[in-house]
């Protein structure tokens, strides 16, 4: 797994926030909201990289970074080596088909005026993926691989239910043969017996379509079931980066460790009254200065209040940015 | 255990334009005094609609039947002057939008206020330490110069924690619970949960928790009834459930949670979508999506059986379930 | 608590009463000689300012001309001011309005201020103004209207596509690579139309008025045409004597208008977006 598909470097992104008449005429600074603080990581092909975090660490701002549905303010991302910011024309068509994005809405995403059959058509007649001829053809197939009975092609979105509609969006994806796909929140709208069904699926599918997989979620238990490696997110910088495996049992950010703790165990003779993580999260227009969550580590020294930890090695691949090497085992998270 | 709440045969139906459909059907459960009961089931279940059926938090066109028996009274057939005292007094309720719950053009000490002149007999000065008490109580600091603020400059956690106060100015003898922790972060939402036990403990309170969130239970409740199509399915302790699930889509449920040493492979998956409440399927209302379904699970709805001590289930095919084992490890 | 059954069945009431209004109108509008017992311009000396009776059902005007024949005739006339001095500004103001509310930025700001312009003169004002300049008559009118009410279309329309953009099937076609036009035009606008249609059979029945006012201040379709607003102008000096000079075409008026706003209602039904 070393061939990078997508890098990412010093990303930063942020939205204005509109200033009333009285902040402008009085000059007071512009206000944003710091969505993306410098995020750097590599995506190898074939994999499955988790992006996880709390709401307003900046996960769907990256995932739509990705497919260029936001421009940088500053950073590059290179899709097999490429700068994305530079791909115009027909360069650009064949990113956008080559990576594409499925969304966390099942009600929003699907254009309500459009058939199944439609929607399908456009993906495949835009893109030239068939002769008009066969597109009937490959409807059939893509309704099959995502497990929809073929009478889905004429009916319209709101005939389905909402793990339906995932895998029209699925279906929709697919039908462009992409080769990375950016699955945003992709079942956090789902029952829970329905989200089963569909990580299944997206399993299945990676496998048998050789895909590359951004899995950005906010459930824990769910991007370690699903992920090869996994990047923890807050307010807007990666503060961890590893295999999932040893991200999960050897966590070298107490951010990640309180998010662990947090996740309620699914064993009831494992419970805590220890509160995982004190405090709230801060505004991303201001963020804090230094260590990102020095307001509410345990661990917070001198030193993070004045010096951004950055990333730095663990252990193989493992990455974590906090200015402390070494948590006491008594305070480990199990 | 002393029993607070009895609820025997509650029934709550809406008129449709199709004829009427059954929220609720024939739910019976007891509660006792300082114990969490987490109601947990998927959407459409009837999970949220049996808690506001508790204390008739219903529209008009709701009807009710059966009966729910709180401190020896029928909540059912209360005068409306009877059910006020009740309801937002004996009985507090918290909800899982904050933001659309609180008022949002009133302070949030005003909101307290308004709950302590409805229920208790305080003075206006009383009053006022009594809200900084509360606001004190759910842990949001800085509670004098909160009180003035309006729910728009608290963040989500801070405005569930002020809904929770604003719940407890009753002193409740029962807290109702619809996914208050649902719209929260991790961390958030720890820490609300952690609340709610440490309250439970200081206030002597029993409480009813909505939940779709198995984690949730499994960290939160004491016992747990789930809920599949309006009906009761499965009650038990939380231990004895985790333990061994003896209904089909209990289990089902438990095994689609990803689990630690499984990684990348299958769920165990329910086929199928929850069904909705005007095409509720004959028989065992699970049975299209069952494994375990037989002859008798098409044609007939399975009665509650008590298989175990504090252990009921309504599954025709339970030991075959029990057979199978736990997906739990 | 999903209601799918029976949900395509029924058309609304309304549209089928309006429908009923507008198709006999149409039908009236193309054919008026079929319908119509005289000529609506002959003059009868014999016959002036007679009451309604059995040979003259809506009696007839100062010139002996027949009311009823005037009232059918008119139609054409009237039924076309509703159709042209309409469907111009609904195609022009649809696309402004598609562009401007995908654009949004300094495009919208402009638009803004070209709303103001516009909503600050009374509309009636601003047509007679831009008719007073070309010179009365029907075309001039249409070029009138169509100057002015484009802005009314492109408004609801840039407010909705506005709301649309922000919907998860926007960005998804944009990360499909779908090029613009093909997501304003195929995707958005089908979905925030509605309103603007629903406005347009409004306007339509507010056009009529329009066409009748101009005509009865001279400005429209100019006499001896037989059109209401005309009629209606024809009848003024008779109201107290012979009121049925003006009554009929007004009725004539409020029925069309009954129609277009019935059909409006219930299309607003039919195209509303199911979720």
């Amino acid at each position: 797994m070393n061939d990078i598909v997508i890098s990412a470097s010093g990303l930063r992104k942020s939205f204005p926030l509109s200033r009333g008449l009285i902040e402008r005429i009085s000059r007071q600074p512009a206000l944003a909201v710091h969505a993306l603080n410098d995020v750097s990581f590599a995506l190898y092909r074939g994999e499955t990289l988790g992006i996880v975090g709390e709401s307003g660490c900046g996960k769907s701002t990256l995932a739509r970074c990705l497919v260029r549905l936001h421009e940088l303010d500053h950073g590059e991302i290179h899709f097999e080596g490429r700068d994305i910011a530079a791909l115009a024309g027909s360069a650009r068509r064949a990113f956008n088909r080559r990576v594409q994005m499925i969304f966390q809405d099942p009600y929003s995403s699907l254009n309500p005026r459009m058939t199944v059959r439609a929607i399908l058509t456009e993906a495949l007649s835009v893109h030239a993926m068939r002769a008009a001829a066969e597109i009937p053809a490959r409807i059939a197939e893509l309704l099959d691989l995502v497990r929809l009975p073929q009478d889905a092609a004429d009916r319209y979105p709101h005939a389905f239910s909402g793990g339906q509609r995932q895998r029209i969006g699925i279906a929709r994806a697919l039908a462009v043969e992409p080769e990375v796909l950016v699955a945003d929140e992709l079942v956090s709208a789902l029952d829970l017996s329905v989200q089963a069904q569909v990580v299944n699926l997206l399993l299945d599918l990676q496998q048998r379509l050789d895909l590359t997989v951004v899995f950005v979620a906010h459930d824990l238990r769910l991007v370690r079931h699903i992920s090869h490696r996994v990047a923890v997110m807050y307010l807007g910088k990666i503060v961890e980066i590893g295999p999932s495996e040893s991200l999960f049992t050897a966590s070298q950010h107490p951010y990640t460790r309180a998010l662990l703790a947090a996740a309620p165990e699914l064993d009831p003779s494992k419970r805590s009254r220890k509160i995982a993580a004190k405090g709230e999260l801060p505004s991303p227009i201001h963020p804090p200065t230094g260590c990102l969550f020095n307001t509410r580590c345990p661990y917070a020294f001198e030193r993070c209040f004045t010096e951004r930890p950055q990333l730095s090695d663990r252990s193989a691949n493992h990455q974590a940015a906090c200015h402390l090497t070494h948590f006491d085992e008594k305070d480990s998270v199990k | 255990m002393k029993t607070v709440l009895d609820v025997r045969n509650l029934t709550t139906r809406f008129a449709g334009p199709s004829g009427a459909l059954v929220a609720v059907n024939d739910v019976s459960f007891s509660l006792g005094e300082r114990e969490i009961l987490g109601l947990v089931g998927e959407s459409g279940s009837g999970k949220s609609v049996t808690l506001r059926s508790l204390i008739r938090l219903l529209p008009s066109m709701a009807g009710q039947s059966g009966e729910v028996i709180w401190q020896g009274r029928d909540i059912l057939n209360m005068s409306p002057k009877d059910l006020k005292a009740v309801r937002g007094g004996q009985i507090s309720m918290i909800f899982q939008e904050p933001t659309t719950a609180l008022n949002p053009v009133l302070p949030i000490g005003l909101q307290i206020d308004e709950n302590l002149r409805a229920h208790t007999k305080l003075t206006h000065r009383e009053r006022l330490i009594r809200a900084r008490e509360l606001m004190d109580l759910v842990g949001i600091p800085e509670a004098a110069r909160r009180l003035s603020e309006y729910p728009h400059q608290f963040s989500g956690g801070m405005k569930q924690r002020a809904m929770i106060a604003i719940a407890l100015a009753s002193n409740p003898r029962l807290l109702l619970a619809d996914e208050p922790t649902t719209a929260l972060d991790v961390t958030i939402q720890d820490q609300i949960l952690k609340l709610i036990l440490d309250l439970r403990d200081e206030l002597a309170m029993s409480v009813i928790f909505v939940t779709h969130d198995l984690g949730v239970v499994a960290a939160t409740c004491d016992r747990m009834a789930v809920m599949y199509a309006g009906r009761i399915v499965e009650t038990g302790t939380v231990a004895d459930v985790f333990a061994q699930p003896m209904h089909a889509y209990t289990r089902g449920l438990l095994g689609s949670v990803p689990r630690v040493g499984t990684e990348r492979s299958p769920l165990m998956s329910i086929e199928g979508t929850p069904p909705s409440l005007s095409a509720i399927p004959q028989g065992c209302a699970f049975h299209p999506r069952c494994d375990f379904a037989t002859e008798i699970c098409r044609a007939t709805q399975p009665d509650t059986k008590m298989l175990a001590a504090e252990h009921q289930v309504a599954c025709h095919n339970s030991l075959a379930v029990v057979k199978t084992g736990s997906p739990v490890r | 608590m999903s209601v799918a059954v029976s949900r395509r069945a029924a058309i609304p009431r309304p549209l089928i009463f309006g429908g009923v209004i507008l198709a006999a109108s149409l039908i009236l509008a193309i054919f008026p000689a079929l319908f119509a017992p005289y000529d609506p311009n002959a003059f009868d000396y014999a016959a002036l300012l007679q009451a309604p009776s059995g040979t003259h059902l809506m009696g007839t005007d100062n010139f002996g001309r027949d009311v009823l024949s005037r009232v059918i005739h008119a139609y054409t006339i009237d039924m076309q001011i509703a159709i042209f001095a309409t469907v111009f500004p609904f195609l022009i103001g649809t696309v402004i309005g598609a562009l401007v509310g995908y654009i949004g930025g300094f495009a919208e700001t402009l638009f803004g201020r070209v709303v103001d312009a516009v909503i600050t003169f009374p509309f009636l004002v601003l047509v007679i103004a831009i008719v007073s300049i070309l010179g009365p008559g029907l075309m001039n009118m249409y070029i009138a209207v169509g100057v002015v009410g484009w802005v009314f279309y492109a408004r609801i329309i840039a407010a909705e596509v506005k709301v649309q953009k922000r919907l998860d099937y926007a960005d998804a076609g944009r990360a499909m690579g779908y090029t613009h036009l093909r997501i304003i035009f195929r995707h958005l606008l089908p979905n925030a139309i509605t309103p603007a249609v629903v406005y347009w059979m409004t306007d339509m029945a507010l056009a009529i008025l329009l066409g009748s006012s101009l005509g009865y201040l001279g400005l429209g379709a100019q006499p001896p045409a037989a059109e209401w607003g005309v009629q209606i102008a024809d009848g003024k000096n008779f109201m107290a004597t012979a009121w049925w000079i003006s009554v009929f075409p007004g009725l004539a008026i409020v029925l069309t208008g009954l129609g277009f706003s019935l059909t409006g209602d219930g299309l607003a039904e039919v195209l509303r977006t199911k979720k």
